[in-house]
C-alpha cells in the first residue's frame, strides 16, 4: 500500500498546504508523560490528528501488529506518520522502527525518530534501518513543521511518480512497473530519493547544537 | 498595584529567571504554543513534571540509599528526569542530571549522593520560581488584564 494512496493530495497553486490538505494523523510514542504532552501540542497546532502512546508496544497494539496475529489495521484512523522516542523501555523506538519497517502492511509509514542524545552512530543506525528523519530533543514548532511538510512533500511527489507511469504506460502500451507506488520493491531504492533531505537534516539538528 | 504594574512585575520576574539561567529558551517554546483554545498549556505541561519528577526523586532517594546501590536503576531515573526538566526548560536542574550521570555511569555513590541533593535543590528552586510565576498570571487574569507576550530583547 503505497502511502499516497492513503491521502489525495491536493497542492494549491499558493503551496499553502494546511488550508486544503487532509489533516495527516499522527502516532506519537513517548514513555514521558511531559514529552507526550508536549509532542501532543506541537502536532495539535500544527494541524496534525495525533494519537499518543506510551510504549512500543502500545504502538504496535494500536496498529494491530502485536503478537503473532500479524497486521489487521484495528485502528479507527489510518496513520500517515509515527513519531517516536528513541530510548524507551523495553521496546526502543529502534526496536519500534524494525518492526515497523519488516511488516508489509505499514513499513510504507514513515518514521521519525526523537532523541535527547546526539549520538551519530545511533542517528546513522535508525536513518539506515530506515527513518525518515531523526529530532533532537527538546522539539522544537519548527522540528514538527519541517517533518509535516517533509512527508506532504514525499507524499505529493509520490501521487506525481504514479500519475506520471501511468501516463507512460498508456504512450507506450507497455505494462512497465511504476518505480515508487508497490510496497514489494525493494524498499531501500523508494527512499533513495529523499536521502540528501536527511543527510541534511542531520546536519541541521547537529549544527544547532554548535 | 495597578494592572500595568503587575504585568511589569511578571515580565520582569520572568526575564529574571532566564537570566539566572533557571529556564532557557524551551521554555519560551511552551509559551508559543498556548493560546485562546488553550490557555492553561504551560501550567498544565509544569505541573506534570512536578507530579512526574516528585514520584522520580523519590524512587531515586529509595534507589540510592540501598545497601547496594543498582546504577541500571538509578541512571534510566536521572535520565527521564533530565528529559523531562529538558522538555519544559528547567535549565539547571537539567544540567545538574547530566552532572548526576556521568557519576552513575562512574558508579561513584558518593558522588552520587550529593548530585541527588543538587538535583533536589534546583529542582525545589525551579519549581518555586514556576509557581510564583504563575501565581503572578492568574493575579493578572483575575484583574481582568492579558498576560504580556515575552519580549526577546534580552
Amino acid at each position: 500500500m503505497a502511502v499516497g494512496e492513503v491521502m489525495r493530495m491536493e497542492i494549491p497553486a499558493s503551496g499553502d498546504l494546511s488550508v486544503t490538505s487532509p489533516e495527516l494523523h499522527v502516532l506519537a510514542v513517548d514513555d514521558s508523560i511531559v514529552d507526550r504532552k508536549v509532542i501532543e501540542r506541537l502536532l495539535r497546532i500544527s494541524a496534525c490528528k495525533v494519537t499518543t502512546v506510551e510504549s512500543g508496544t502500545r504502538a504496535l497494539q494500536y496498529l494491530g501488529l502485536d503478537g503473532d496475529k500479524g497486521a489487521s489495521g484495528l485502528n479507527d484512523l489510518k496513520v500517515n506518520l509515527i513519531v517516536t522516542d528513541y530510548s524507551m523501555p523495553g521496546l526502543t523506538g529502534y526496536d519500534l522502527l524494525k518492526k515497523i519497517k519488516e511488516s508489509s502492511a505499514f513499513r510504507e509509514i514513515p518514521v521519525v525518530i526523537m532523541s535527547s542524545e546526539n549520538i551519530l552512530p545511533r542517528i546513522e543506525q535508525c536513518l539506515k534501518e530506515g527513518a525518515e528523519d531523526f529530532l533532537l530533543k527538546p522539539v522544537k514548532l519548527a522540528d514538527v513543521k519541517r517533518i509535516k511538510e517533509l512527508i506532504m512533500r514525499n507524499e505529493a511527489e509520490d501521487c506525481k511518480t504514479i500519475s506520471h507511469s501511468n501516463k507512460r504506460k498508456l504512450a507506450e502500451g507497455i505494462d512497465t512497473p511504476s518505480p515508487s507506488s508497490s510496497s514489494s520493491h525493494d524498499y531501500s531504492s523508494v527512499k533513495d530519493f529523499p536521502s540528501s533531505k536527511r543527510m541534511k537534516s542531520e546536519s541541521e539538528n547537529l549544527s544547532s547544537l554548535l | 498595584m495597578d494592572l500595568v504594574q503587575m504585568q511589569k512585575s511578571l515580565q520582569d520576574y520572568t526575564k529574571s529567571l532566564f537570566l539566572e539561567g533557571v529556564l532557557d529558551s524551551q521554555f519560551l517554546q511552551l509559551q508559543q504554543l498556548q493560546d485562546e483554545s488553550n490557555p492553561d498549556f504551560v501550567s498544565q505541561v509544569v505541573t506534570l513534571f512536578f507530579q512526574d519528577s516528585d514520584r522520580i526523586l523519590n524512587d531515586l532517594s529509595l534507589s540510592l540509599d540501598q545497601q547496594v546501590v543498582d546504577f541500571k536503576k538509578v541512571d534510566p531515573h536521572v535520565h527521564q528526569l533530565k528529559g523531562s526538566s529538558s522538555s519544559i526548560g528547567a535549565q539547571r536542574v537539567k544540567n545538574a542530571c547530566v552532572v548526576f550521570r556521568n557519576f552513575c555511569e562512574q558508579q561513584n555513590v558518593e558522588a552520587c549522593h550529593r548530585c541527588l541533593q543538587q538535583v533536589k535543590q534546583e529542582y525545589y528552586l525551579v519549581k518555586n520560581r514556576l509557581e510564583t510565576l504563575f501565581k503572578l498570571e492568574q493575579q493578572i487574569v483575575a484583574s481582568g488584564g492579558m498576560i504580556p507576550a515575552m519580549e526577546l530583547g534580552f
